[in-house]
């Protein structure tokens, strides 16, 4: 009994040295551990999520609300032409290392970036680069070789953040950036911790310490943050438990959105779903609410076309694909397949995949249309479905923003390869005035959804549980990032 | 003996060429390219082809094996290709968890397996002894990431005083990092425990019926010192058997563990390296986990002789 009480005191001990040291540090659980803290090569979001405004900037950067704002370029002015652009760097801006940054460590990240051996993920979005040149110390103008409306958006993402010559060489494991926290210390499997900058040249961050904790199954994430050993959990895998967490007021539950448009993607090079009428069958045989309810815990917003709800110029196109299976076996018969067919259905690890495979599966099969599912890792994902395009129907979620751009390229996996589309966006690129944009998105947006390229399912949500006292947390995702440097504790 | 001890040298060098040879190819047929991996939807060709170009991934399999072998052999495993650090490192690193989480489990379960096992014995027939068969059946039975889970549930969520999971360190002293590691080393012990108890129990009451058990009770040794005096050490060549499987199983198997309380250990790089398509980390894990069950199996061998002075004779 002695020791059961020992243990007890050791436990309210241990305990009361948590909170006291609470009130300037945080521990963040991430589903996801990054492989390395490179965020200008290599595709895993997970970098981002730790890095990304926290310790790593971009000459502009995206806002809560998902719109881009100045980051290292304090403005920028841009020619008559739409081809050149010269941006301001605010002064006094240094590296972690302590060393300042200038004109020429731009000009380092965009060439390292488009060179020819860059690992860059997203090379495509400096492509359109024709030159760098250094003005002065804070001036650097970069020229295009074609007008891109697009521009500044592109250099807010995590794969176009500023890293300087220095330090590149490490960076993949002591990333020295310019963000309002410093890296400190990785224990490989377990956690990445970071500290405040006190050289920071904005609005110092509010928390000293921030601890990222990687827990990948979906019941050790409930325990932690039940247990409160995590202060706050983005992306919170397992949604069935939230309405828990919302009745207990030690915590608050934020469900926000994100740029993740899931889709079911149709291979729309092979027979039979290159006939319009067989996808248009296969979009009106799928209930979305059931797919959202079943698979996500009733999280996500439906989708009747590849873009983001809570875009301005988002068009709500869901009526055209509503759940009809009347419709859709009257579309399969005059298709020539009255009896139904089978086809093949891969799946991906995510929760959203394979349980919404499932509902998708017997929706379908109920209009006819037999699935062969296979479980895939990632890896064979990208292999099969993504690189191979041996599939029919897969599902999955694009969750880089504004990609509705890859419907123009016609070797992409679900293989949409039409004209008139591809003008359309050709003609996208080159517009820079916003209202000429806005009408050619919304066109963009619906000759996807009479194509039937794909049946659009639901726009990803991401939970959010935070212990009940922490304010500045984002609740919106549009991009993968934890930006902590708002983030503090309320008395 | 000089000349058993190199023959068994030669043959373990053997084994583990073979074993090396076998997990290559292996991982050889696995489908999955770790840039495509690694650079996502958005990739280029490219950018894939000078990532691959960099990671090693160009030249001929035969290539590869032999720098890998030839690597090994100067302790050096490579560089990962995910993490980029090297594999011998990491390693190391994740050692420090998984073979004192191995070493504590087992000797958890040892201290519940060597008194639950004599007191069985000792009183054969009654209650008592169905008792514990009784619980060593539940604990076989009951699997042991739910138990972990239930164990989180009691002493992490609601008494508080365990964390949850993750590791504190070593750096963070002893205590801290015993705490954080005695909710998974109860968790894989008591399966552990179970089994061992079963195993004992029966082992000495085979020797119990032996005739110099007899004859150490009519020199008039109670019932409990012929056991513990005489009955113990020959029941010990099962038991030794089974403590050594148990332990190769512990250093690797505590992957679903290690998911539970999200340890950094050696079950969950592998588990991450195989999803991730890093062959080289999963080749090199692999490899450490064979030669540490062929060393075990080895020091088992050595522990025969000690307890069993008639074994010695023979070589």
């Amino acid at each position: 009994m002695t020791c059961v009480r020992n243990w007890g005191l050791a436990g309210v001990l241990a305990l009361a040295g948590i909170s006291a040291q609470a009130q300037g540090d945080i521990v963040v659980g991430l589903q996801l551990e990054p492989p390395h803290l490179d965020p200008t090569s290599a595709a895993a979001g997970a970098i981002d999520q730790v890095v990304y405004a926290n310790v790593f900037e971009g000459l502009t950067r995206f806002d809560p609300d998902g719109s881009v704002g100045p980051g290292l370029a304090e403005s920028w002015d841009i020619s008559e032409d739409g081809l050149v652009y010269s941006f301001h760097l605010r002064s006094g801006v240094r590296f972690h290392d302590g060393t300042e940054l200038d004109a020429k460590d731009v000009r380092f990240t965009l060439d390292r970036a488009r060179d020819d051996t860059s690992q860059n993920a997203q090379k495509a979005l400096f492509a359109g680069i024709e030159t760098v040149k250094v003005i002065d110390p804070l001036t650097v103008q970069v020229t295009l070789k074609a007008p891109d409306g697009s521009f500044l958006f592109n250099m807010a993402w995590g794969d176009a953040v500023i890293v300087a010559p220095e330090s590149i060489g490490e960076i993949k494991h002591k990333p020295v950036g310019t963000g309002a926290f410093m890296f400190d210390d990785w224990v490989q499997g377990d956690r990445i911790e970071l500290v405040k900058y006190a050289g920071y040249w904005g609005e110092p961050a509010r928390l000293d310490h921030v601890t990222f904790k990687f827990i990948s199954d979906p019941t050790a994430a409930f325990a932690a943050v039940m247990a409160e050993d995590v202060d706050a959990f983005p992306g919170f895998p397992a949604p069935e438990n939230l309405p828990q967490f919302e009745a207990d007021p030690r915590f608050q539950v934020l469900v926000g959105s994100t740029e993740g448009e899931t889709i079911l993607s149709i291979n729309n090079k092979l027979a039979p779903l290159d006939d319009v009428r067989v996808r248009r069958a296969i979009t009106h045989a799928i209930d979305r609410k059931s797919v959202i309810d079943g698979a996500m815990f009733g999280l996500g917003t439906p989708i009747g076309t590849h873009f983001a709800p809570h875009h301005p110029d988002y068009v709500d196109l869901t009526s055209q694909s509503a759940y009809a299976p009347e419709l859709a076996r009257q579309l399969l018969t005059e298709a020539g397949y009255a009896d139904g067919f089978t086809i093949t259905l891969k799946l991906p690890p995510p929760s959203y995949a394979r349980r919404g495979g499932e509902i998708i599966a017997a929706q379908l099969r109920s209009v006819g249309i037999e699935t062969e599912v296979t479980n895939l890792e990632w890896a064979q994902w990208l292999e099969q479905v993504f690189r191979g395009h041996d599939f029919g129907l897969t599902i999955i979620s694009h969750t880089e923003p504004f990609d509705i751009d890859i419907y123009a390229r016609p070797e992409y996996y679900f293989q949409y390869d039409s004209a008139a589309f591809q003008a359309l966006m050709a003609a996208l690129k080159a517009e820079a005035d916003p209202e000429k944009r806005s009408d050619l998105l919304v066109q963009a947006q619906k000759m996807i959804a009479d194509d039937y390229v794909n049946a659009y399912l639901f726009q990803l949500a991401i939970p959010t549980v935070a212990n009940a006292r922490l304010r500045g947390l984002w609740r919106d995702a549009p991009t993968q990032a934890t930006d902590l440097t708002a983030v503090y504790w309320d008395k | 003996m000089l000349r058993y001890v190199l023959q068994r040298l030669v043959s373990l060098c053997l084994s583990l060429l073979v074993a090396s040879a076998v997990i290559f190819l292996a991982l050889e047929i696995v489908p999955g390219d770790p840039a495509a991996y690694m650079l996502g939807l958005n990739a280029q060709e490219d950018t894939l082809a000078a990532l691959r170009d960099e990671l090693g991934l160009n030249g001929t399999a035969l290539q590869r094996y032999g720098s890998w072998l030839s690597g090994m052999l100067h302790g050096d495993f490579g560089i990962s290709y995910t993490y980029r650090t090297p594999v011998a490192e990491m390693i190391g690193d994740r050692l420090w968890v998984s073979l004192p989480l191995a070493l504590f489990a087992l000797g958890l379960s040892c201290l519940i397996a060597f008194p639950a096992a004599l007191w069985a014995a000792s009183r054969r027939g009654t209650l008592g002894e169905l008792g514990v068969m009784g619980m060593t059946q539940l604990g076989i039975a009951i699997p042991n990431f739910w138990f972990a889970m239930l164990m989180v549930l009691i002493f992490a969520v609601n008494l508080r005083w365990f964390p949850a999971g993750g590791f504190a360190g070593w750096e963070e002293g002893l205590f801290a990092g015993l705490k954080s590691l005695t909710l998974p080393a109860v968790a894989l012990a008591l399966p552990q425990a179970s089994i061992l108890t079963r195993v004992m129990r029966s082992a000495l009451l085979d020797t119990l019926g032996e005739d110099f058990i007899r004859t150490a009770r009519a020199k008039g040794l109670t019932r409990g010192q012929a056991l513990r005096r005489h009955a113990l050490r020959n029941a010990m060549i099962p038991v030794l058997t089974i403590i050594g499987l148990q332990f190769s199983f512990l250093l690797a198997g505590a992957i679903i563990i290690e998911n539970v309380f999200f340890l950094p250990g050696l079950g969950r790089l592998v588990f991450q390296a195989i999803s991730a398509r890093d062959l080289i980390v999963v080749e090199s894990v692999v490899m450490l986990l064979v030669f540490a069950v062929i060393l075990v199996n080895f020091t088992v061998d050595l522990a025969y002789a000690w307890v069993d002075p008639r074994l010695r004779g023979r070589r």
